[in-house]
């Protein structure tokens, strides 16, 4: 299991790429963050661990 | 500084604070604070600024009250008033110890110099990421402390600036232009009012020199979840707007999309 945002989610062995693609998150405004640090964007190929814990957190640009 | 009979009372609550007592009361009294945008973010954020007492606020915004804006912006009760007009009219009666003006113009790559010149803290209050980076870029190239807001649906965020410390650019290099508007998705009033309130915080903070500013941390908001994340993050050395070799400069084409 991946904790991502909170949530389990069954996500182990998936590249952070493609789970992103398949949410949907808009990759210009986002930053991701595994296990505490930011992932840098040339890292998306990594593949997620089981036990890993992610925050995607979108920006949002209203006021 | 003199505090009269009306502000003793007015202000007692915030004497008895450790944190802030007369001496931080004073420096709030003695502050400059501009707030950018008299929206959601600005309507909150502007009230709480006057209510605690900053000497001189300065608002600017270029748009004007509409009937979609009252769910949200709480500062305003009339449609067709400019806004930052409209919030100076709330100050005066809310704080009259309060130096307020409302300035009805856009903020530019031209001007904001002119703008944030003298200020002691910048509130950024405005809605759209191209502003969100112009204010970015224009406090890291000219040394003001700021605070970045933002509220869209049900999400809102804010981190702050001060000299050397990370800037929204060591998160995000480049403007996201394809971002929804709150025209698009809507906003919740207390989305906008949350993180308004803590902006005001922030200026707060930064001016008392009370508690830990959100310098180095992006605090996402959560209002359905009610969930707080905070991102830390350091100073990119190979930031274009406060790395080692800078290389922003503001010109009107880098704060509009590429065609
Ligand atoms: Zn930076």
């Amino acid at each position: 299991m991946v904790k991502v945002n909170g949530k389990d989610l069954d996500i182990a062995g998936k590249t952070v790429r493609e789970f992103l693609d398949e949410e949907e998150y808009p990759l210009s405004r986002i930053v991701v963050e595994l296990n505490g640090e930011i992932l840098p964007k040339a890292q998306y190929d990594r593949k997620f661990l089981d036990g890993d814990v992610v925050e995607v957190v979108s920006f949002v640009g209203g006021g | 500084m003199y505090f009269d009979n009306d502000e003793c009372k007015r202000y007692a609550r915030n004497f008895a604070l450790p944190e802030i007592g007369v001496r931080g009361q004073r420096k709030l009294k003695e502050a400059w604070v501009l707030v950018i945008g008299a929206g959601g973010l600005g309507s909150t954020a502007v009230m709480y600024l006057a209510a605690a007492g900053v000497g001189v606020i300065t608002i600017v915004d270029y748009d004007y009250v509409e009937e979609s804006n009252f769910n949200r912006q709480v500062i305003h009760t009339q449609v067709g008033v400019n806004k930052a007009k409209s919030a100076e009219y709330f100050v005066n009666n809310l704080n009259p110890h309060v130096s307020v003006l409302g300035v009805d113009e856009k903020v530019t790559p031209q001007n904001i110099l002119g703008h944030i010149d003298g200020f002691n803290f910048i509130v950024d209050c405005t809605s759209g990421f191209d502003s969100k980076f112009l204010i970015n870029d224009a406090c890291v190239l000219y040394k003001k402390p700021y605070c970045h807001g933002g509220a869209t649906g049900t999400q809102g965020e804010i981190m702050t600036y001060v000299p050397g410390s990370p800037c929204l650019r060591c998160l995000m290099r480049e403007i996201p232009f394809d971002a929804p508007s709150n025209e698009e998705v809507g906003i919740l009033g207390p989305v906008s009012g949350m993180i308004g309130c803590m902006q005001a915080m922030e200026a707060i903070k930064y001016i008392t020199g009370a508690g830990e500013l959100l310098t180095g941390r992006l605090v996402k908001y959560d209002a359905l979840e009610t969930r707080f994340q905070t991102i830390r993050f350091g100073r990119d050395k190979d930031c274009p707007a406060c790395g080692d070799k800078p290389s922003i400069k503001l010109s009107i084409d880098r704060y509009r999309p590429k065609k």
